[in-house]
């Protein structure tokens, strides 16, 4: 193996055990969080965003890494987040917890892998279609919420960490 | 709000927590090893994984297909990263004993009865809807959820809204047991 495949190797077998030991990948924990009665997915991710955002945007402010950011197509975000949001929820898994499943011993997230590579599948067939019509709508290109916004990173930061604790400690009075 | 729980797992803060530890190594061992940034995700595998089975079958049409050649059908950094995750799911599992077969999560089969014929219907269904969505998007809840997110990515913002949002409206129409 390359060092390329060794190393995505050893941070899946990272996030894997992080995604288990949190709880995160099981059916019932995803649909738990869509049906609002567990919300033990949204403090995973969000704690997971909370620590991230900090050391990503020190790393990339001192241009040791580089960020990369996702397009903003508007037709592709909308409809495809919203097919997503549909499939997810019968589905009980999202692609990467799916995989996390079949490792926990809940062998039925097979047909869910077996689904999303049959509609990858569908999805290259469709790209030369898509990619004239729902692709081809409005791009705003690969922007971050602060460049939108004309400012620093660091206030959305703050933001977003006050929120988000204020959040948690809701959730724990909640109980859920 | 840390420590053992009930279930036998460690509480979702310090996990997630350890989670965003693990995006920003792994940012910089990618940038730093391999020459490129790279970030956590796991539905371009996907693609790549359709991409290997098709060959099996029609490898003419996979190398004529324009998206499988953009997305470049190889064993790459996040193939090995979702296959790790199989991995470093099984090991979590065997540390605490909570590894279980099961068929038909309790959630479903409360609203769908035991049927695994069922239970597979819905995931192939979803998964197929999930994927496209997902492909569409150009990310699923690692992609722009974790890094998207993490990286404060305009997409990521509106995808994980939709993601969730829709997510919430569909999970109350599938699961909500009808009051008769």
């Amino acid at each position: 193996m390359t060092t390329e495949q060794w190393l995505g190797l050893v941070t899946g077998v990272l996030f894997g055990f992080l995604l288990q030991k949190g709880r995160v990948l099981r059916f019932d924990k995803q649909v738990g969080a869509m049906l609002l009665k567990d919300m033990t997915i949204f403090k995973f991710m969000l704690a997971a965003i909370l620590v991230g955002m900090v050391g990503l945007h020190v790393l990339a402010g001192l241009e040791v890494i580089k960020l990369s950011h996702k397009p903003l197509n508007v037709g592709a975000v909308l409809i495809g987040g919203a097919l997503f949001g549909t499939g997810w929820a019968v589905m009980g898994f999202c692609p990467g917890t799916s995989i996390g499943a079949l490792g926990e011993g809940r062998w039925h997230a097979v047909f869910a892998i077996i689904g999303m590579v049959a509609g990858a599948a569908l999805f290259a067939e469709l790209y030369p279609f898509l990619e004239r019509t729902v692709l081809a709508w409005k791009d705003f290109g690969k922007v971050g919420l602060p460049e939108v916004l004309g400012i620093s990173p660091w206030p959305v930061v703050l933001v977003l960490w006050v929120g988000v604790v204020a959040l948690f400690f809701w959730f724990e009075k909640k109980g859920v | 709000m840390i420590g053992n729980r009930k279930d036998g797992g460690w509480s979702p803060y310090l996990a997630g927590g350890l989670v965003g530890v693990l995006a920003i190594c792994s940012a910089l061992a990618t940038t730093k090893l391999l020459g490129k940034t790279s970030y956590l995700g796991a539905s371009t595998s996907f693609v790549r994984a359709a991409g290997f089975v098709e060959r099996l079958v029609a490898p003419e049409h996979v190398s004529s297909n324009e998206y499988y050649a953009e997305t470049k059908v190889r064993v790459d950094w996040q193939f090995m990263l979702v296959s790790g995750i199989l991995l470093g799911a099984f090991l979590a599992a065997l540390t605490d004993r909570s590894f279980r077969w099961e068929s038909v999560p309790p959630t479903w089969q409360e609203r769908f009865g035991p049927s695994v014929a069922k239970r597979a219907a819905g995931a192939m269904v979803g998964g197929v809807l999930a994927m496209l969505g997902a492909r569409m998007a150009d990310g699923c809840p690692s992609g722009h959820g974790l890094s998207g997110m993490m990286q404060l990515s305009a997409s990521a913002f509106v995808a994980l809204f939709l993601f969730f949002g829709v997510g919430v409206l569909v999970a109350g129409l599938v699961y909500r047991r009808r009051h008769s």
